[in-house]
């Protein structure tokens, strides 16, 4: 009896993998708007806080203003933030009765950019502030013999460090493509509005839709490698023709 | 080659530099005694003295990259134009005509003519061939020469130099050389710190003599190498390092 129980999970799994694989290269519709979403959130989420963080990161370099230590150590420890800890403190923000509740956009994709920025800024800010200020130590002469202020060096070093900064930003693009716990209590996981990949893939494997969630997972693991594959190159590059 | 005095014209009276009983302390060691002295007239100054006299503090003093623990630095002709050329060329992770036209953007020269204009300074300095190539893979004596034209477009009243040839071949050194000339004869006042005694004979109007952060000497080149007055000057130029 076991024996046959395990063959027949066996070949479920394996045409489970087949049909997962037919709804990717189908472009199944369902499956497309839902990656077209989880790109949408996590690019929008990445981008603002690249342009807030890495400003942010490189001003935490310069300057040694009081409490500067403080926002440091506050910034790395925010790196290991867990998910449903920013989704539940954006979720308290934006519900009716919170500070912010009267924008009415909890359950919609503009919370869950706002809980992924919570996610992703730190790790922009606190790794662009490591790269700025090794740059600054080097570049520090320089730039003041050219009569800088600290504030125009900003985005020369910022330019100068762009090739780090790229892997960073990915790094935050990463995180906030894999989370799953803020943009499930912000979003509300509502199909065809809030529904991301990962979401889904906890809700469709739960339900017992193996070849929908494989098939966003294969998605989403494909889109992790590439990623992974672009920040190798770039770095390489960089490496290779800047010296 | 064409005349790049004529872009840059340099009509300010000769810049002169008075030091008043200039110290400068580190971790309450003083790396610096009350330095007075005065540079005036546009001849090649040449800071002397053995490894840790504070040739390149003094240097740094001068430029404003520091600022003195006592005593006072004043420019009485008023603050002039200043370049600086370090050992080891700091230069932008970018082309090597980037980070002239860089040079020439951050003095506000208008954006049309700096391409030009930084095409002129790398032909010069013999560098136009390498125009495209990343800055930061070029040979040294190739950096310091780009650093010489970066030096260039400022078209400094005071060029400050430190040490600009000690890591440099012959060949290297006699087109670091030849460029300081060039300087020179544009009407720029040369500041320079050396530890090689040829060097400085080759180059040198005056002297100032530093032996443990004191001010020992500072008079013409003919004098300082023929009779010097001070022991330390004397050791010093037959050779016998002080220390």
């Amino acid at each position: 009896m076991s024996t046959s129980g395990i063959t027949d999970s066996a070949l479920h799994n394996d045409s489970a993998l087949h049909t997962a694989l037919a709804l990717v290269i189908d472009m199944d519709p369902a499956l497309v708007d839902i990656v077209t979403l989880s790109l949408r959130v996590s690019l929008s989420a990445v981008l603002a806080a690249a342009l807030i963080g890495l400003p942010l990161g490189a001003a935490l370099a310069l300057w040694r203003l009081p409490g500067r230590g403080v926002v440091i150590v506050a910034l790395n420890a925010l790196m290991g933030l867990p998910p449903v800890v920013a989704g539940l403190g954006v979720y308290l923000l934006l519900s009716r009765a919170g500070p912010l509740g009267e924008l009415g956009l909890l359950f919609t994709p503009s919370a869950m950019i706002i809980a992924q920025v919570v996610l992703v800024l730190p790790i922009i800010a606190a790794l662009a502030r490591q790269l700025v200020e090794e740059l600054w130590g080097e570049y520090r002469e320089q730039l003041s013999s050219f009569g800088l202020s600290r504030a125009r060096a900003i985005p020369t070093l910022l330019w100068d460090a762009r090739f780090g900064l790229i892997t960073v930003v990915l790094a935050g693009f990463g995180r906030a493509s894999a989370e799953v716990g803020a943009v499930l209590i912000v979003g509300g996981n509502i199909d065809g509005v809030t529904r991301v990949m990962t979401t889904a893939i906890a809700l469709e494997t739960s339900k017992g839709n193996l070849p929908l969630a494989l098939g966003l997972g294969i998605v989403l693991l494909s889109l992790v490698a590439l990623i992974n594959g672009a920040a190798y190159i770039i770095g390489e590059t960089a490496r290779r023709r800047l010296g | 080659m064409s005349d790049m005095s004529m872009a840059i014209g340099i009509e300010a009276p000769p810049a002169g530099l008075a030091m008043e009983s200039v110290s400068f302390d580190h971790r309450g060691q003083a790396l610096l005694h009350d330095v007075t002295l005065t540079l005036s007239g546009a001849g090649k100054t040449l800071i002397m003295g053995p490894n840790g006299a504070g040739k390149s503090l003094l240097m740094r003093l001068a430029h404003g990259l520091l600022q003195p623990s006592r005593g006072q630095i004043r420019w009485p002709n008023g603050q002039p134009r200043q370049a600086m050329v370090f050992q080891r060329p700091v230069l932008l992770r970018r082309s090597a005509l980037a980070n002239l036209t860089y040079t020439l953007k951050i003095n506000g020269e208008p954006r049309a003519k700096r391409r030009a204009k930084a095409m002129e300074a790398l032909q010069r300095f013999g560098l136009a061939a390498l125009a495209k190539r990343p800055a930061r893979v070029l040979s040294g004596g190739e950096q310091q020469r780009l650093a010489l034209a970066r030096a260039w477009l400022i078209g400094p009243e005071v060029l400050f130099l430190d040490e600009p040839t000690a890591a440099l071949d012959p060949a290297a050194i006699k087109a670091v050389e030849d460029a300081i000339e060039d300087f020179h004869r544009r009407g720029t006042r040369i500041v320079m710190t050396s530890h090689d005694l040829h060097q400085a004979r080759r180059l040198a109007d005056e002297v100032i003599f530093l032996c443990s952060g004191r001010l020992v000497e500072h008079s013409k080149a003919e004098t300082f190498f023929s009779a010097p007055c001070t022991a330390e000057a004397q050791a010093f130029v037959k050779g016998e390092l002080v220390w």
